[in-house]
């Protein structure tokens, strides 16, 4: 190697580290901003955090406040949610992936339903308060609420739906139909159990969306304050975004620190939520040789 | 000797491209039928014609008669799932499911509303045991088939495919993805199996041709060039372009 090589080699390993540290910045900013947050809630959250805490009732004095309400309204909220989007998201996922007839009209479905997946959370509210709340006049309900966060993850879970879809080796539904089997029976055969654990995950996680949206809630009509349980689908209610947003804007500076303690609830619940989706994904996950 | 499929002036194609011209052909029972000739000859569209397998594709078109038991798999009367029940197919890549080997065996006939376990317990025994597989597997076969070697595999997707009791296997390259010995025992199995059921196999090894198959089509461009016992074509073909295939002059 002469002078001239050496020169040029040095050069590419040079530039080679410097995009090394580069890369290594960008990572290290979204780890550090989440690091300093999370830094921050927990100090002035954890204090606050206690029994009691999840077992009250919101109050005007900051050390009786507690979460009970709301905790309770997004769990009515996210299981009513799940029970509705997850059969019609999959169903529409099986449609168009193995029944649809590849035309032009499943192309402008499958492009559109893409697009969906883009549109800001408030037009769905905007969507749920005139369709659930008023056309069909269920009210401000945890029941209209359900529906409009379904609509809003409908195209998510569509979406991770299909691909997991596709991911199913064409071999296995060849052997399936060259055994003679019916479209559904190899749909239930081969495909659903291939493509359960991409379904699952996809669709707890756009689950795990709707639990932290506020936005869409609070044009249906989530109520600021609740001072009761809510018992069944046809109750008023809150959830946790929204009464954490209330205590953030109390003028008394105690309330900051309780928003704090409900911004940890409703993260342990995500986290929850979300390990519950890679359990389930490992559990299924079913190691095809190529 | 009877033919157990004739095929009649059969036309497929892909879109716009005519990819099989004007077959003719009877598939005698019982015997090994092997398809050879070059890639993108036809020969893998042709066997999956005789099964409906083509139905999956779109934007396809079939012309011609193929009669099996007097009626055209074509025709209306004909249901493309029971047709598939009769005419099995094993693949060229070893396809079993991400399930255990019963649950392999077991799948069309569970499919078919078989359910009964002393049935399914038995034909699991007797396909594993008519391809040569029982001993090798038969402390685990509630274990995943995914656990198998390839050759073992295919041995299962066969078994898997005979479970049903069909009345042809069509195989499309079966041993093309398997190592020498695999092949041999595959080889083997089929002239083992042909006892019982008629096989068409699509092949790319003319000496596999050769060594088990008891009548040879050799495809070209999408056309029969020629068809006939398998001694004639390898000994004395008739035709100009088959005895420069065999003899390795192109392909």
């Amino acid at each position: 190697m002469n002078n001239e090589e050496l020169k040029r080699l040095k050069k590419r390993k040079m530039l080679n580290s410097v995009m090394h540290g580069i890369f290594l910045a960008c990572t290290l900013f979204g780890v550090i901003v989440l690091a300093v947050l999370m830094i921050d809630i927990l100090r002035k959250g954890l204090p606050w955090l206690s029994f009691d805490f999840l077992k009250n009732f919101p109050s005007r004095f900051p050390k009786k406040s507690g979460i009970y309400p709301a905790l309770l309204g997004s769990l009515w909220v996210i299981l009513l949610t799940a029970i509705i989007a997850f059969p019609i998201g999959v169903g529409t996922a099986i449609y168009l992936e193995e029944y649809a007839e590849d035309n032009r009209f499943t192309e402008f479905i499958k492009l559109n339903i893409a697009n969906l997946a883009g549109v800001p959370s408030i037009i769905y509210g905007m969507l749920g308060l005139a369709v659930f709340v008023r056309l069909f006049s269920m009210g401000r309900t945890i029941l209209a609420a359900s529906f409009t966060m379904a609509i809003l993850i409908l195209p998510i879970i569509i979406i991770a739906s299909q691909e997991a879809i596709k991911s199913v080796p064409s071999s296995l539904k060849q052997a399936s139909y060259a055994l003679g089997t019916t479209k559904w029976q190899t749909v239930t055969g081969v495909i659903i159990p291939y493509a359960l654990p991409g379904i699952l995950t996809g669709s707890i996680l756009a689950i795990s969306r709707a639990l932290g949206e506020a936005a869409p809630l609070i044009v249906v009509g989530a109520l600021a304050y609740v001072s009761f349980i809510p018992k069944g689908p046809f109750d008023q209610f809150t959830v946790l975004p929204i009464q954490i947003f209330n205590w953030a804007g109390m003028p008394k500076k105690e309330f900051q620190d309780v928003a704090a303690a409900g911004i940890i609830v409703l993260l342990v619940i995500l986290l929850g939520v979300n390990s519950v989706a890679i359990i389930l994904r490992n559990k299924y996950q079913i190691r095809m040789k190529d | 000797m009877e033919p157990i499929l004739s095929i009649r002036n059969l036309n497929f194609y892909y879109g716009e491209h005519k990819a099989l011209k004007d077959v003719n052909m009877d598939i005698y029972k019982n015997n090994v039928t092997a398809f050879i000739g070059p890639s993108g000859c036809g020969k893998s569209t042709f066997l999956r014609t005789l099964n409906r397998m083509n139905d999956f594709i779109e934007n396809v078109k079939v012309e011609g008669n193929i009669i099996y038991e007097g009626k055209d798999i074509y025709s209306k009367e004909m249901e493309p799932v029971e047709l598939r029940r009769r005419i099995g197919m094993v693949f060229q890549k070893p396809n079993p499911f991400p399930k255990t080997i019963y649950e392999n065996i077991v799948y069309g006939l569970r499919k078919n509303g078989v359910n009964k376990k002393e049935v399914l317990d038995e034909v699991v025994e007797k396909t594993l045991k008519a391809v040569a597989l029982y001993d090798e597997v038969k402390d685990k076969i509630h274990k995943s088939a995914l656990e198998l070697s390839g050759g073992q595999q295919q041995r299962l997707c066969i078994a898997r495919a005979i479970a049903m009791q069909p009345d042809v296997v069509l195989m499309d390259e079966p041993t093309s993805a398997l190592d020498p010995i695999s092949t041999m025992k595959i080889e083997e199995l089929v002239l083992e199996l042909k006892k019982d059921y008629t096989i068409i196999i699509v092949t790319h090894s003319m000496q596999q041709a050769a060594r088990i198959s008891d009548y040879t089509a050799f495809f070209l461009n999408g056309e029969v060039v020629e068809y006939d016992e398998t001694s004639k074509i390898f000994s004395n073909p008739r035709d100009k372009r088959t005895e420069d295939y065999i003899t390795g002059r192109f392909g």
